[in-house]
């Protein structure tokens, strides 16, 4: 699975222009962490709904740009918060490291 | 190729900041105002207190979410109008399928493709733009409440059976009048006529359905069903005689000619329903009953009373309305004598 789809990725660009996208990016990048911290803290306090919440946003933005990795991954725990499962194991490693490769590709692109 | 649309005021709630900057420039690129909102109950505050053309809701919230912000349009009647087009996540279609069976106007799933949000948005503001126009035109010929039904019910082509009274208008010798003064005044005239003319009918809670020249045609009891139509097309008819007898001092004084109106009411049985086609459909009645109204309006000519009901309305009427059997006059395409009753 690509970590950035480029096909996603240059429609985006090609739709909404250069700088605009530029910006995008940028947001993208700063909520990110916000919202992994955010998922840390559900599974701190066991609150299920604001895990599901967070990994949603995730998902969704993930989808926007191409990033098809950090997508699928953030669905897969987007599933588990809606099941009421916070039992993810250490499954927001692979998720932070799909966000830093991300984030690298994202930021040549740019 | 969609054609480009007319810039509109639109409000994206949606509490996921890429989203909100994504859709609001690719709608900006379309050519339209946008304005955002965090959450729902922030969206809903927007749309209380400024005028948009469309939203775009996110189902998913805090606060306040999408189906309750949908609920809360719905259930208010500055709102209800608005069209509102569902924002989803693919893995979200159920909750999508819910929202426009409540009565959300469309859907779009993220990440939203361009071309898709400019066909759904033009498709959506043209069916607002049409809306508004017939709500326009109905709140005209109509009552608020046929108005609303109309609207409700929508525009389905097809007539049912209905027991209602029909009402005809005439002015007469109009043409005589109108060869006499200029063409502006003429038509000044009429509009001065037909308003006063509406609002006897609109009051009495009929709909007029049909301008022809300086004629006119109303239906009471249809498209919502009142058991006290033939009375109520009565007193509208005498509202009428009376709003023109009004008029007609104006005129006076102005030095200007008296008009005259010849009204024929009958009741009964007819087909009512759209007639036309689904871009220009009007709301008429046909049958017996209509045609029998036509003939005695153009009958009070020769009777030289202004308003004339045949039998089946005349039982409908109250006591303290003063009726006059003229006795059985024989119409155009009736086979038998038909009794006339003249309203005092």
């Amino acid at each position: 699975m690509s970590i950035i789809d480029l096909n996603t990725y240059n429609t985006l660009k090609e739709n909404t222009g250069t700088e605009f996208i530029s910006e995008l990016i940028d947001t993208f990048l700063e909520d990110t962490p916000n919202l992994i911290a955010q998922m840390k803290n559900a599974l701190a306090e066991k609150n299920a709904e604001s895990f599901r919440r967070a990994a949603h946003s995730i998902k969704s933005n993930a989808a926007t740009f191409g990033a098809s990795q950090l997508a699928a991954l953030a669905r897969e725990l987007e599933g588990m918060g809606r099941g009421n499962n916070l039992e993810i194991g250490n499954r927001l490693e692979p998720l932070e490291e799909a966000f830093q490769k991300a984030k690298s590709q994202l930021i040549e692109l740019r | 190729m969609v054609s480009p649309s007319e810039p509109a005021h639109l409000l994206v709630v949606d509490d996921n900041k890429i989203n909100r900057m994504l859709l609001s420039r690719s709608l900006e690129l379309q050519g339209h105002l946008v304005e955002t909102a965090e959450n729902g109950r922030e969206g809903l505050e927007k749309l209380r207190s400024g005028t948009f053309d469309l939203v775009l809701l996110d189902i998913e919230m805090p606060e306040m979410d999408g189906f309750e912000v949908l609920e809360a349009c719905l259930n208010d009647v500055e709102l209800r109008q608005l069209p509102i087009i569902m924002t989803s996540a693919m893995d979200e279609l159920d909750a999508v399928v819910k929202c426009v069976e409540l009565g959300a106007e469309d859907y779009l799933t993220k990440p939203i493709n361009p071309v898709l949000l400019r066909a759904r948005i033009n498709a959506s503001l043209e069916k607002k733009r049409l809306r508004d126009e017939q709500r326009k035109l109905f709140r005209t010929f109509a009552t608020k409440e046929v108005a609303e039904e109309l609207l409700r019910t929508g525009f389905s082509l097809g007539g049912k059976q209905v027991n209602a009274s029909v009402l005809f208008a005439d002015i007469r010798s109009f043409t005589t009048i109108a060869e006499s003064q200029e063409p502006a005044e003429s038509i000044e005239l009429l509009n001065e006529y037909f308003s006063l003319m509406f609002d006897a009918i609109t009051n009495n809670g009929g709909t007029v359905n049909q301008l022809v020249g300086d004629g006119l045609m109303a239906v009471f009891g249809a498209p919502i069903f009142f058991d006290s139509h033939r009375e109520k097309a009565v007193r509208a008819a005498l509202e009428m005689l009376e709003q023109l007898k009004v008029f007609n001092q104006g005129r006076s004084h102005q030095g200007k000619s008296q008009i005259r109106i010849g009204i024929g009411i009958a009741s009964g049985t007819m087909v009512a329903g759209y007639t036309g086609t689904q871009s220009r459909a009007i709301y008429t009645c046909i049958g017996d009953t209509v045609n029998l109204a036509f003939r005695i309006e153009e009958y009070t000519k020769e009777a030289l009373h202004p308003l004339l009901i045949d039998n089946y309305t005349r039982q409908g009427l109250p006591e303290n309305i003063a009726v006059e059997e003229l006795g059985k006059v024989f119409f155009k395409g009736k086979n038998h004598a038909i009794k006339i009753f003249a309203v005092m």
